[in-house]
């Protein structure tokens, strides 16, 4: 925990962001995450939502700001201490991002590679622990043991999606970013995956951070709603009170309400 | 009739235009430079029948056939070790001269390294290196493995480099180190290519050893040079057929290689 009476996981501090200088894509955002609950931010394309969850396991670098995370800033970390930091915080994509030619259960232990040494990867000699580990999780997300030596292009997108999850929840992580992760399927699947994301991160006690597209998902699923509009936060409260003029406001204009 | 007149919707390339042009008006100047006329090509035509009609049948003498074989089975030894040690040596120059996994300046020298190696053919590297290390099959071997890494290590690159960086990503965020990600989303995508650029370049081995030898770099290209000059054509032949007969075998067996590894 951080210092002086913050009991946040995660504290951002004026985070700033500009792929071109004199540009920012985020403009000053200070955030605290807790240690529980489901955090969706919503806003329109193009607002920053993808920029601020790849800031924090530094995929993209800020231009300036923090962001404390187990007492220490993310911002500053380079080599062996942001990998150390990397592998606490799971990271779920758009579009999986699993390697296509590899097995779920390989997938699922990658999850594993910021403790397992090079020669053991190369030789796919993972700990017994990790393997019945990866087993259990490939199972917990509604993918049976017969997945296991299946190989990734081979299943449908939803299927990939728990695959996805299921290699962060293998790094044991004390935090989980999901950057879009229904955006590439249909409605019912998309449905199904916020579902079993808001139940693996209330029974293990991680706290989830999803950029989400769909306001009635969000909603449904998320303690806390962060509302993004033109690299600024607009909104942050809890569902019942995000009101159509929140909405108005994020993703300018009504049309579509 | 719209009102304002639209884009032609093929432009005329004309760079594209230009460069055909001058093509074919190249090919007409040198073809008069080198004086290449028909009567010659027929006079050609004429003599090529002579020297097949001397060809057969094909020598199978006992004491020939025994100096073929150990002539072809030395250039097998070539193909074979040279692919083994070139491939070995392509894998971690390839890594290195990928633009998207090394630093620049890694990437540049291996990259200058690997056009040094392609700049000549095998032939005049095997010269070089019989004049190194003296006649015999070492030469011979040096000199593929040159010509493998050149060949091998350059796609081998741009293999790696048209990999999906997302996979890279996904792996990366989960704290894995350099050597890790190379075990668990380089390797996975980019294997299959790399072992089918081997066995494709394991058969231009094949084919590049019978003829490291005319140079004296071993194998059976010395016996196929010297039956050339002492008009033992019958015995050409039967070397001919013999290395026919093994690419085909040689093409077949990569063939299925490259299958079992999609």
């Amino acid at each position: 925990m951080t210092g002086a009476g913050n009991s946040a996981l995660l504290s951002i501090r004026h985070l700033r962001k500009e792929y071109r200088p004199g540009q920012p894509v985020l403009k000053d955002i200070s955030l605290d995450i807790d240690a529980r609950g489901l955090t969706a931010i919503i806003g329109p394309s193009g607002t920053g939502k993808s920029t601020l969850i790849r800031c924090i396991n530094r995929l993209v670098d800020p231009t300036a700001g923090e962001m404390l995370f187990e007492g220490r800033d993310l911002a500053k970390l380079a080599g062996a201490e942001l990998r150390a930091a990397r592998r606490r915080i799971g990271m779920v994509f758009q579009e999986y991002n699993l390697v296509e030619r590899l097995s779920v259960i390989e997938n699922v232990l990658t999850g594993r590679l910021g403790y397992v040494p090079a020669w053991r990867a190369f030789l796919r000699k993972f700990p017994a622990a990790d393997v019945a580990r990866a087993f259990d999780l490939i199972d917990a997300v509604g993918l049976d043991e017969s997945f296991a030596t299946r190989r990734a292009d081979k299943l449908s997108g939803g299927q990939r999606q728990r695959v996805g999850i299921a290699r962060a929840l293998m790094q044991a992580p004390a935090l989980i970013l999901a950057d879009e992760p229904t955006s590439s399927l249909d409605p019912k699947t998309s449905v199904e995956i916020m579902e079993l994301m808001a139940k693996m991160g209330a029974e293990r006690g991680v706290p989830i951070i999803v950029n989400i597209h769909n306001v009635e998902l969000a909603r449904r699923y998320a303690s806390r709603i962060i509302g993004m509009t033109g690299g600024e936060v607009v909104y942050d409260g809890p569902p019942e009170g995000l009101a159509d003029a929140h909405l108005k406001h994020i993703y300018g204009g009504e049309e579509f309400l | 009739m719209s009102a304002h007149a639209r884009p032609a919707a093929f432009p005329t390339n004309w760079t594209s235009r230009i460069a055909w042009i001058g093509l074919a008006l190249y090919a007409v100047y040198a073809t008069s430079i080198l004086e290449l006329t028909f009567a010659r090509f027929v006079t050609g035509l004429d003599n090529g029948g002579k020297f097949l009609a001397r060809m057969f049948p094909p020598n199978m003498q006992a004491d020939k056939l025994e100096l073929i074989t150990s002539g072809i089975m030395e250039s097998l030894q070539i193909a074979v070790l040279a692919t083994f040690f070139g491939i070995l040596l392509s894998l971690p120059l390839g890594l290195m001269a990928a633009r998207n996994l090394s630093p620049g300046w890694l990437a540049w020298s291996s990259r200058g390294l690997i056009a040094v190696l392609r700049s000549f053919h095998p032939v005049i590297v095997s010269i070089l290196f019989v004049k190194a290390v003296g006649f015999g099959a070492l030469a011979g071997i040096l000199a593929l493995i040159v010509s493998t890494m050149g060949f091998v290590s350059k796609l081998f690159a741009e293999v790696v480099e048209e990999m999906n960086p997302k996979q890279v990503e996904a792996v990366r965020a989960t704290g894995a180190n350099f050597w890790n990600v190379l075990a668990m989303a380089v390797f996975p995508q980019v294997m299959a290519r790399f072992i089918g650029l081997s066995v494709y370049q394991f058969d231009s081995n094949i084919r590049n050893s019978t003829m490291v030898g005319i140079v004296g770099g071993g194998g059976i290209g010395a016996p196929l040079f010297t039956a050339y000059q002492r008009f033992d054509y019958d015995v050409v032949l039967t070397i001919l057929i013999i290395i026919i007969a093994i690419i085909m075998v040689a093409e077949l067996v990569s063939g299925r290689i490259r299958r079992v590894f999609q």
